[in-house]
């Protein structure tokens, strides 16, 4: 009970400062809606060769894992910005368990990303999108669960390095071929073998053939348990670094 | 309150391709009664802030054993939490959130309900000179207010040891003062014991009890100031003589109860052990030898002149000439 009230502590905390400035939650979800708005339509004309029909029902998926993975790996930044302000350290010193300081983090993080996600998914569905309720469903939860698991270790890589110019080009160097290899643009079925061969080893692509899988109304393929299964895996994997790197004794 | 014995922090740093081992703390002894202000002075890089980090639980000893207001720092860190406020030098709030929304999630972190927080926090506004600040955000406040936002953040639990880590550094003289009255105010009104890192010579020798030297990772000297500086060479006294014929007079005199007495012009000057005490004596002897003066000077020796004594290094110097990195993981 008292670990729940701390994690709501530092979680409408968060909130209320994310609430009074909102520009990075309207930065962060622009650029899908501009991948949806100016690089949708010339799917259109191409989707018949990626073997599906609707080119949003194809694109929507991929936006939203690019959210949960791009949007979610910035969370760190601001967790910088309180480190170098004393508010990490003045939270450590106080008996509120370590691991609720990054949870509380993690519950903002994750309603952030679902409010950009309905966003998205409304945005889809108005060009033109095809997909049932249980399919967006499932696809948002799977979208929470690798951004849960890249906001987890965002922070946990923020605590570590503590510099902004450390962070910056190592989530971009991750992300690179994170975009390339994970199907997000265009599906990997149309490229050469050996790329289809690269990008089985890039759980992330597996991810998003999850949640196509799932707005296209299949819930019982490889797709879906290979993509669950990583999901899982990553948000497990990234809870347990993020815990124990605001648990590490000189963080 | 505070008993640390054989305090060691080892950390690691690497240099190009050579790992070194730095030994920030060095075997630190500490005993600081209840109700205590302690300086605990000490050059950049001595190992102050990063013996305030073990004992308030941010950082595990390498070695050796503390308890915090009763309590093992590693074993009990929880408690130890419960018991003490910690002011950083880095602060304690964001600078875009309003502050007593800050202060009221740090009192909520140590459990207490929002009314009672809500309530104390109001009233420390009022008592740090805040009053009308609690919707202030930390960035629009000045240098002065944000540090005394800090220290309310640092007391809303209402604890009996408060850990001040270098509390007026970057303030203004004016916001110094007025921050070293609420600091002595920690004890009179709220009879808390206060261990305060400084190296402000003036800071330790005006706010506390009892000051602690570190040097090197090592503690050199523990006692009040007045008994430090009379550790060292003690008190110049130095007599402007009118009547040029007396000097030779006054000089015998004064060397009577001083050391090294020399004259130069008019003036004669001598060492003497504190100056407070011989002094009425010497004016009467003076004045029953009708030797006139036009003023008279006693120069107290400073905590610097005890640094120099006790390190051979004044603490300007080793300031300068510090070496050793910044804890890791301390903010910068």
């Amino acid at each position: 009970m008292t670990f729940l009230r701390e994690c709501t502590i530092v979680y409408n905390r968060q909130l209320r400062m994310n609430l009074r400035n909102p520009a990075w939650v309207i930065i962060g979800m622009l650029q899908p809606v501009l991948y949806l708005l100016l690089f949708g339509p010339l799917l259109k004309p191409l989707i018949g060769q990626f073997g599906a029909s609707n080119a949003y029902t194809f694109f929507v998926p991929g936006m939203l894992v690019q959210l949960g993975v791009f949007g979610a790996f910035f969370a760190g930044f601001s967790l910088i910005g309180e480190w170098r302000e004393g508010v990490i350290e003045a939270e450590r010193v106080t008996p509120a368990s370590r691991t609720a300081l990054l949870l509380g983090r993690l519950m903002r993080d994750l309603l952030q990303l679902f409010v950009q996600a309905l966003i998205l998914v409304g945005l889809g569905y108005a060009m033109g999108m095809h997909a049932g309720f249980r399919g967006v469903v499932v696809g948002i939860v799977l979208t929470l669960l690798i951004g849960g698991a890249c906001a987890a270790a965002s922070n946990a890589l923020a605590l570590t390095t503590k510099s902004e110019d450390v962070m910056a080009p190592v989530i971009n160097m991750v992300m690179m071929p994170v975009l390339l290899l994970s199907g997000i643009l265009l599906p990997m079925t149309i490229g050469p073998d050996w790329l289809r061969r690269a990008s089985d080893f890039m759980p992330i692509r597996w991810v998003v053939d999850a949640v196509r899988s799932a707005f296209g109304g299949q819930f019982d393929g490889s797709d879906m348990f290979w993509g669950t299964s990583w999901a899982v895996v990553l948000f497990g994997l990234a809870l347990w670094w993020g815990t124990a790197t605001f648990r590490r004794e000189n963080s | 309150m505070i008993r640390a014995r054989g305090l060691v922090q080892t950390f690691h740093t690497k240099q190009g391709r050579e790992k070194t081992e730095v030994q920030a703390v060095d075997g630190v002894d500490l005993d600081i009664a209840e109700g205590e202000v302690v300086g605990f002075l000490g050059p950049n890089g001595a190992g102050k802030t990063t013996t305030l980090r073990m004992l308030t639980t941010l950082l595990k000893p390498t070695a050796g054993t503390a308890t915090v207001a009763g309590y093992d720092v590693v074993t009990q860190s929880k408690e130890v939490r419960r018991s003490i406020g910690y002011v950083s030098q880095a602060g304690s709030t964001f600078s875009i959130a309003r502050a007593g929304d800050e202060v009221m999630d740090h009192g909520m972190l140590y459990g207490l309900s929002k009314a009672v927080v809500e309530k104390r926090g109001q009233e420390l506004f009022e008592q740090f000179d805040l009053e009308g600040l609690w919707t202030r955000m930390p960035k629009s406040m000045s240098g002065g207010q944000k540090r005394r936002l800090d220290i309310v953040m640092g007391l809303i639990h209402e604890p009996n040891l408060v850990f001040l880590d270098e509390p007026t550094t970057g303030l203004d003289p004016q916001a110094r003062a007025n921050l070293w009255q609420h600091i002595a105010g920690l004890r009179t009104d709220r009879g808390a014991t206060v261990f305060l890192t400084t190296h402000y010579l003036d800071e330790a020798d005006s706010l506390s009890d009892r000051i602690i030297v570190i040097d090197k990772g090592r503690i050199v000297a523990s006692d009040t100031s007045d008994n430090l500086k009379a550790q060292v060479s003690g008190d110049l006294v130095d007599l402007e003589v009118t009547d040029a014929g007396r000097i030779a007079a006054a000089a015998e005199r004064l060397g009577s109860i001083a050391d090294g007495v020399e004259v130069d012009g008019h003036h004669v000057r001598g060492r003497v052990q504190r100056a407070g005490k011989v002094i009425p004596a010497l004016m009467r002897d003076l004045d029953q030898q009708a030797i006139g003066l036009d003023s008279i000077e006693v120069i107290r020796p400073t905590l610097d002149d005890v640094f120099l004594t006790l390190t051979g290094r004044s603490l300007r110097d080793a300031e300068a000439a510090t070496e050793q990195p910044a804890p890791e993981g301390a903010p910068k």
